[in-house]
C-alpha cells in the first residue's frame, strides 16, 4: 500500500492505496465521487475526464498514485456553491446532453478546451472535444453548448 | 481494480530510476506518462514487478537549446511539446506532429520520450524523429550513450534502449533556411492510430528540391525513411516530378495486412500521401 495525499474539488483527502489502484477507482470507491464514470475503460471514449492540476486527462489512465501532492477537479466539484459553472448552464440551456453518460467528461473537457482557447471557431471545438465520445450521437448541441459557454465566460465563438 | 498487482517507485533523479529498474529484474517497468502503458496493464498484456515512473524526473522534463539542436526531455509531454516556442520555432514538423496524436486528454499526460521509447509501428513521432535525424541520450548502468534515430528504432516495440537502461533526452536539430516540412497522417476516425503516415522535410535550392527525407508511419515493424523516393526526388520543381518519386515510397517496407486495410492499401496510401506530404513541405502543391 502506498499513502497518496489528493486535494479533490477543494477538500484534501489522504488514502492509502494499492498502486495498481485506478484514479477514477478511487474517486468512485475510495471517496464516493461517483459523479465521474467509467465508460469504455480502454482510454478512448473520456467518459472519466477529470482536470489534474487544471488540465483535462482520463482517470483511467492515471494511477491513484501518480495523483499524489496534485489536486484533481471532478464533475462534482465545478459549481461554485449552488451557482453552476457557465459551462454546465450552456449544457442545460443549449440540451447539450441526452442520456448524460458522457456529460462529465464532455463538460470537464469544453472546462479545458475553454481555458486554453476562450474563443475557439466550431472545428476547434469539435478537435478540442475528440477524445470525447458521445453513445447518443448528441454532438451537433455539445459544439453548440461550447460555443454558448465561451460567450458566457466572455469570449464568444468566431 | 483491473491491473494486476505491481510495486510502484517515483524516482527523483536518473540514477534512482536506474537502481530501481536493476532491483526489480527483468520484470521491471519504466512509465512515462502511462498513456501507453495503461491500457496495456488494464488488458493485463503487461505484468511488471515494479512500475518506475520517471515523469518527476526534473533532468527529464523541459526543453532547452543550444547553438545546433533543441533538446527535449523523454518525460516532457505531448502538450508542452506542440505549444513550446523552440519547437514551434526550429522543430516544426515535430509540433505539427505531435498535435496529431490521440487526443488532448492524452496528450496532457502522454511523453515524447515515452512514444518514442514505446516504438509503436503507428506511432507518429518516430518518423519525425526519423526525418529529422534525431539524437537520443541513453543513460545505463556503465554511463550514457547518444543514439542516432536511425540505429535507434529496431523492430515491433523494440527500440536500442536496453531492459537496464532509461531514454532520458532527444536532441532535434534546429531547422535551417531552405528547408520545408509537412507530416500527411490517414486514419479512419479521430483520435484513431494512423493507417499509414508520412511525414517529409525537403531542402528547396532555386525552386528546386536539393535534399529529401521521408519517413513512413506504419509500413514496417518501425518507422523507416523511404530511401529511393529520397533519391529520386533530388532535382523535382514540379507536383508531376514529385508524383513520378513518389511511385517508389513503399519500396522495401512490409506492411501488415488487418481489418481496416490490407497491405496493398496500405502500400498504395504511401505512395498518395508521400506526394501530399513531399508536395506540401516544398510548397510546390
Amino acid at each position: 500500500m502506498q499513502h497518496i495525499s489528493v486535494t479533490v474539488d477543494g477538500m484534501e483527502y489522504n488514502a492509502e492505496v494499492e498502486p495498481r489502484t485506478l484514479l477514477v477507482h478511487w474517486l468512485r470507491n475510495g471517496i464516493g465521487k461517483v459523479g465521474t464514470v467509467v465508460g469504455c475503460d480502454t482510454s478512448n471514449c473520456g467518459a472519466c475526464t477529470v482536470l489534474l492540476d487544471g488540465r483535462s486527462v482520463k482517470s483511467c489512465s492515471v494511477l491513484a498514485v501518480q495523483a499524489n501532492g496534485s489536486e484533481v477537479t471532478t464533475i462534482q466539484g465545478l459549481a461554485d456553491g449552488n451557482e453552476w459553472h457557465p459551462v454546465q448552464t450552456a449544457f442545460k440551456e443549449c440540451h447539450g446532453l441526452q442520456c448524460g453518460y458522457c456529460t462529465p467528461g464532455m463538460v470537464l473537457a469544453a472546462v479545458d478546451l475553454l481555458g486554453e482557447n476562450p474563443n475557439p471557431s466550431e472545428a476547434e471545438i469539435r478537435e478540442g472535444l475528440e477524445g470525447n465520445l458521445c453513445r447518443c450521437t448528441g454532438y451537433h448541441n455539445i459544439v453548440k453548448s461550447v460555443a454558448y459557454a465561451a460567450e458566457l465566460m466572455g469570449g464568444g465563438s468566431k | 481494480m483491473i491491473p494486476v498487482a505491481f510495486d510502484y517507485t517515483q524516482p527523483s533523479t536518473v540514477d534512482e530510476a536506474l537502481a530501481s529498474l536493476a532491483a526489480g529484474g527483468e520484470d521491471a517497468k519504466i512509465m512515462g506518462g502511462g498513456q501507453s502503458l495503461m491500457p496495456v496493464l488494464r488488458l493485463r498484456m503487461a505484468a511488471p514487478s515494479v512500475v518506475v515512473d520517471c515523469s518527476r524526473i526534473d533532468e527529464m522534463i523541459g526543453i532547452c537549446e543550444d547553438d545546433t539542436h533543441v533538446i527535449i526531455g523523454a518525460a516532457t509531454t505531448h502538450h508542452a511539446v506542440m505549444n513550446d516556442p523552440l519547437v514551434k520555432k526550429y522543430v516544426p514538423l515535430l509540433a505539427e506532429v505531435t498535435s496529431t496524436v490521440a487526443d488532448p486528454a492524452i496528450r496532457h499526460r502522454g511523453t515524447l520520450g515515452g512514444a518514442l521509447a514505446h516504438a509503436d509501428p503507428a506511432g507518429d513521432q518516430p518518423s519525425a524523429a526519423q526525418a529529422l535525424n534525431a539524437q537520443f541520450l541513453i543513460a545505463g548502468p556503465s554511463g550514457r550513450r547518444t543514439v542516432d534515430a536511425k540505429d535507434f528504432f529496431v523492430d515491433y516495440f523494440t527500440t536500442a534502449v536496453g531492459p537496464d537502461e532509461i531514454l532520458v533526452s532527444v536532441a532535434f536539430p534546429k531547422q535551417s533556411d531552405g528547408w520545408g516540412y509537412h507530416y500527411e497522417k490517414f486514419s479512419r476516425t479521430a483520435q484513431a492510430w494512423a493507417m499509414v503516415g508520412v511525414a517529409a522535410a525537403v531542402r528547396m535550392e532555386g525552386g528546386k528540391i536539393a535534399e529529401a527525407r521521408v519517413a513512413l508511419t506504419n509500413m514496417a515493424p518501425t518507422s523507416v525513411r523511404a530511401t529511393s523516393t529520397e533519391a529520386a526526388l533530388v532535382g523535382a520543381s514540379t507536383m508531376a516530378d514529385i508524383a513520378a518519386a513518389s511511385v517508389n515510397a513503399a519500396d522495401g517496407t512490409s506492411p501488415t495486412s488487418d481489418i481496416h486495410a490490407d497491405a496493398e492499401y496500405r502500400a498504395h496510401l504511401a505512395q498518395v500521401l508521400t506526394k501530399r506530404a513531399v508536395g506540401k513541405a516544398a510548397a510546390l502543391s
